[in-house]
């Protein structure tokens, strides 16, 4: 609240072209809240369902199923990295779910000879894995000073070729890995909050709040999250103040890897069927939500509650597209254009301003 | 034309920044073919009143003739396509590119459509001849060292045919024989009739180089009067606005017995060789020598950010190992480092978090949890005790003066509590103000006990501050001072031992 106040004392404070100038800045820097706002009015306006209790449930749903990825990929970003391999791992993550948590009466089970797996070990297997997978980045990137680029190029590959193996265990042969248990889709699809209305609140959107409360403390209350905004600024004084600079690094990318497994995990009873598509370009739609919600590049700036919003605003873009059916091809250009615009609006908060 | 003929002329400029009046109807005269320094603390609004020259600020009020025409320059390019060049304290170089490519850089002599790499050779050669200069053009820009970049700097605003060269403390990083040779530049930019603002901190420089000195203070003219009638004690008045009775703080430090022994310190991958020394609880040892003399070189192997190859460290008789920063803090060990912006602060961060940045193992709580009332107490503790000037722990570092993010730096090592304070030029680019208190500080942590290293390429400050002095040479110890029975001759001649 003294926030507001004190601006508006700032406000009030200013001359007529300053003025002018404070109003101009404030709508360029809040120009995709107003373009969004517009664009919920508008899609509103041609189909008023879009606002129903089921349409925002969706895209509460939706959103959630995405942060985690987010949360995940938004950790490098600080670092002034990136992680193309993220949605290869929610690939190779979501098929290991799906081949371990099979019912037994499905016909072409990959692993006829074990029935579904306890969640709790399936959960620590996908952890694991993408855990991995992020060390591996991690490790080249600190160690070799490679840039994450090159790095998450390269592993997104392996990923994806040890994942298309993956696939054809026993005979799969690459077919889709579906016909899931009912307890597995309980414990992710099921809602332990009870419907209210016609309100249903699937489980996974608790686990998404439970892990962005997580990344929240890990954030801002750890010495590790210190450390990782020291890198990003500028991790030569990093380096001379103490901070394990490597560790640093190989801990970022290793947390996003098991992020992107939790997301996997989510993904595969969310999707039912996966295959050697699933997870693909997941990546470039968290990349875009991190920096809509302000995590930038330059590095060494970011918030939780930023990565939150970005999610959201990416996605009551998308279900907006299906509400006006915008065609698929339309659809690519308008997000494209969305990251570009995001990316200027947010660069003009870091340059020198003369 | 005549002596006093007015080449450039700022009146009544004044700059506001939010909660701030940068500039305050400042007044600049410089005249054709004469040096005119400009001093001030930092913060006085030097920098941005010629930023207000160059067009990087937009001034609220005020104008500017150059040659008795209104000028109105729109960026620093425009400027120097009418004679007005800045040679930058800050080099930005491109560093990967070659010394032609650097000095050309937007201005390459074309043939047809495709760079004609022979006329700029040889443009380079000439211009350099002309500047007794040799670097040769075709070398990449990384492999100089920074005192021969920053005369490269010096050369590119020669080039231009600029009428009015900004010097912006182009000595900071210069060796001694390489100042007179910028002087003698200098007064051949004199000859040829050009105007030359300097500005610098260095007294002794400025009353030997300029004609006429202004002095600003907290944003506003303060005067402007012939160097001949200056003294530093006249200058530091001005500048300061109080009598600054001394400019070192009395010492009264008791070094007692030997704490730190440094053997036969050699680093693996630069010139540093067979460096040993001891020294005592309470003593500032200075450390002197020339650009590249090492000096840097022995107070990174000690903190163990250079890689050392032998050679043993000891504290107290214990051995220190000391392989990475991490270690040499908790051994009791602190390293501020010579590049403030390059390898100090985290310039988007702010105040709180750069403070508590290398103590963070002291705030975890029950679950490995910072604790955040500590982290804002202990950072409000040193911003007041080392009175660092900042609206709140929340405002970014970057957005303090040079002085005052040292400060913060400072603070961020004590909260360490090191037991061996290593300072790589502590107090460069500060002003004479917070440049005591930085001495009183030096002096004070030496009284508590503590083991004080400091390198300076600043000769009376090494005298005024320290106990004793090593002087460095290529890599090697070249003898050792006693700070207060030595002169400046024989430190610099002992610098000169294995050049």
């Amino acid at each position: 609240m003294n926030g507001i106040q004190s601006k508006i004392a700032h406000y009030k404070s200013l001359d007529a072209a300053e003025k002018k100038a404070y109003i101009k800045d404030s709508l360029i820097n809040n120009a995709l809240y107003i373009l969004l706002i517009i664009a919920v009015i508008y899609t509103y306006t041609q189909n008023h369902r879009f606002l129903s209790s089921g349409s925002l449930i969706n895209i509460v749903t939706l959103s959630a199923a995405n942060l985690p990825i987010a949360l995940g990929i938004a950790g490098c970003i600080v670092l002034t990295g990136t992680d193309l391999s993220a949605g290869r791992v929610v690939g190779i993550t979501a098929c290991i779910t799906a081949a371990l948590e099979q019912s037994t009466s499905y016909a072409s089970k990959m692993f006829p000879e074990i029935g579904p797996v306890p969640v709790p070990i399936v959960i620590l297997i996908v952890l694991l894995v993408g855990a991995v997978v992020g060390f591996v980045n991690g490790f080249f990137v600190a160690k070799f000073s490679l840039h994450p680029f090159i790095v998450t190029l390269a592993t997104q590959l392996i990923v994806y070729g040890l994942l298309l193996i993956f696939l054809t265990i026993n005979g799969n042969n690459g077919q889709p890995l579906s016909g899931l248990d009912e307890g597995f889709n309980g414990f992710v699809k099921g809602n332990i909050i009870p419907t209210i209305g016609n309100v249903t609140i699937p489980n996974y959107v608790i686990i998404a709040a439970v892990v962005a409360v997580i990344m929240w403390i890990v954030w801002n209350k750890t010495s590790f999250g210190k450390n990782m905004f020291a890198v990003g600024s500028n991790p030569d004084a990093a380096n001379v103040s103490g901070v394990n600079v490597m560790k640093t690094i190989i801990g970022v990318h290793t947390l996003a890897g098991a992020l992107y497994g939790l997301t996997g995990f989510i993904e595969s009873s969310r999707i039912g069927s996966n295959s050697a598509t699933t997870g693909q370009n997941y990546e470039s739609d968290a990349i875009a939500a991190c920096v809509i919600g302000g995590v930038s590049f330059v590095g060494g700036t970011g918030k939780i509650s930023g990565i939150i919003l970005g999610v959201f605003l990416l996605r009551i873009i998308f279900v907006a597209f299906t509400f006006l059916s915008i065609d698929q091809n339309m659809q690519y250009i308008i997000k494209g254009c969305i990251i570009l615009i995001a990316c200027s609006i947010d660069m003009r908060k870091y340059l020198v301003r003369k | 034309m005549a002596k006093d003929d007015v080449l450039l002329k700022m009146v009544d400029i004044t700059k506001e920044f939010p909660g701030v009046k940068a500039l305050d109807g400042v007044h600049l005269e410089v005249k054709r073919g004469t040096v005119h320094a400009l001093m001030g603390e930092n913060g006085a609004g030097k920098s941005t009143l010629m930023k207000c020259l160059f067009g990087m600020y937009r001034k609220d009020s005020g104008h500017i003739y150059l040659e008795g025409k209104e000028v109105n320059f729109g960026s620093s390019k425009e400027a120097l396509e009418n004679g007005v060049a800045m040679v930058h304290q800050e080099l930005n170089q491109a560093l990967k590119r070659n010394v032609m490519d650097n000095l050309w850089l937007g201005r390459f002599p074309k043939k047809a459509l495709l760079i004609d790499e022979h006329k700029m050779y040889e443009d380079t050669k000439a211009l350099f001849a002309q500047l007794g200069m040799d670097i040769d053009p075709r070398r990449t820009m990384s492999t100089l060292p920074v005192s021969q970049r920053q005369m490269l700097e010096i050369a590119k605003a020669v080039s231009y045919n600029a009428k009015v060269i900004v010097f912006d403390e182009p000595t900071s990083s210069l060796t001694e024989r390489e100042v007179e040779h910028l002087f003698e530049i200098i007064n051949n930019l004199k000859a040829q009739g050009c105007g030359i603002i300097y500005i610098s901190h260095k007294m002794a420089e400025i009353l030997r180089i300029s004609d006429e000195v202004t002095v600003m203070r907290d944003g506003q003219w303060i005067a402007t009067e012939p160097a001949s009638e200056l003294t530093t004690e006249k200058i530091i008045k001005l500048m300061v606005g109080r009598e600054l009775g001394n400019q070192f703080p009395p010492k009264d430090n008791e070094p007692g017995e030997v704490s730190l022994e440094v053997d036969n310190l050699t680093a693996q991958y630069s010139l540093l060789k067979d460096v040993s020394f001891k020294v005592r609880k309470g003593e500032i040892l200075g450390i002197a020598g020339l650009d590249g003399s090492g000096r840097t070189e022995t107070l990174e192997n000690i903190f163990g950010v250079a890689t050392r190859k032998s050679g043993s460290i000891k504290l107290n008789g214990k051995e220190c190992k000391n392989r990475n920063a991490g270690e040499s803090i908790k051994n009791g060990f602190a390293l501020l480092t010579e590049e403030r912006r390059a390898t100090g602060i985290f310039g988007i961060l702010n105040i709180r978090e750069n403070t508590v940045i290398s103590s963070l193992g002291k705030y975890k709580g029950a679950i490995r949890l910072l604790n955040d009332a500590k982290m804002k107490k202990d950072t409000q503790d040193y911003i007041e005790r080392l009175r660092t000037k900042t609206p709140t722990q929340e405002t970014q570092i970057r957005s303090l003066s040079g002085g005052n993010q040292q400060k913060v730096i400072l603070s961020r090592w004590l909260l360490t509590e090191p037991e061996v304070l290593l300072l790589d030029e502590p107090t460069r680019g500060i002003d004479v103000g917070a440049k005591y208190e930085i001495y009183q500080l030096i002096i004070d942590l030496a009284k508590q006990g503590k083991v004080v290293i400091m390198v300076s390429s600043e000769m009376p400050e090494l005298l005024g501050v320290c106990d004793r002095i090593i002087v460095m040479s290529g890599g090697r110890l070249a003898g050792e001072v006693d700070a207060k029975n030595t002169t400046q001759e024989e430190i610099m001649t002992l610098a000169a031992k294995y050049v």
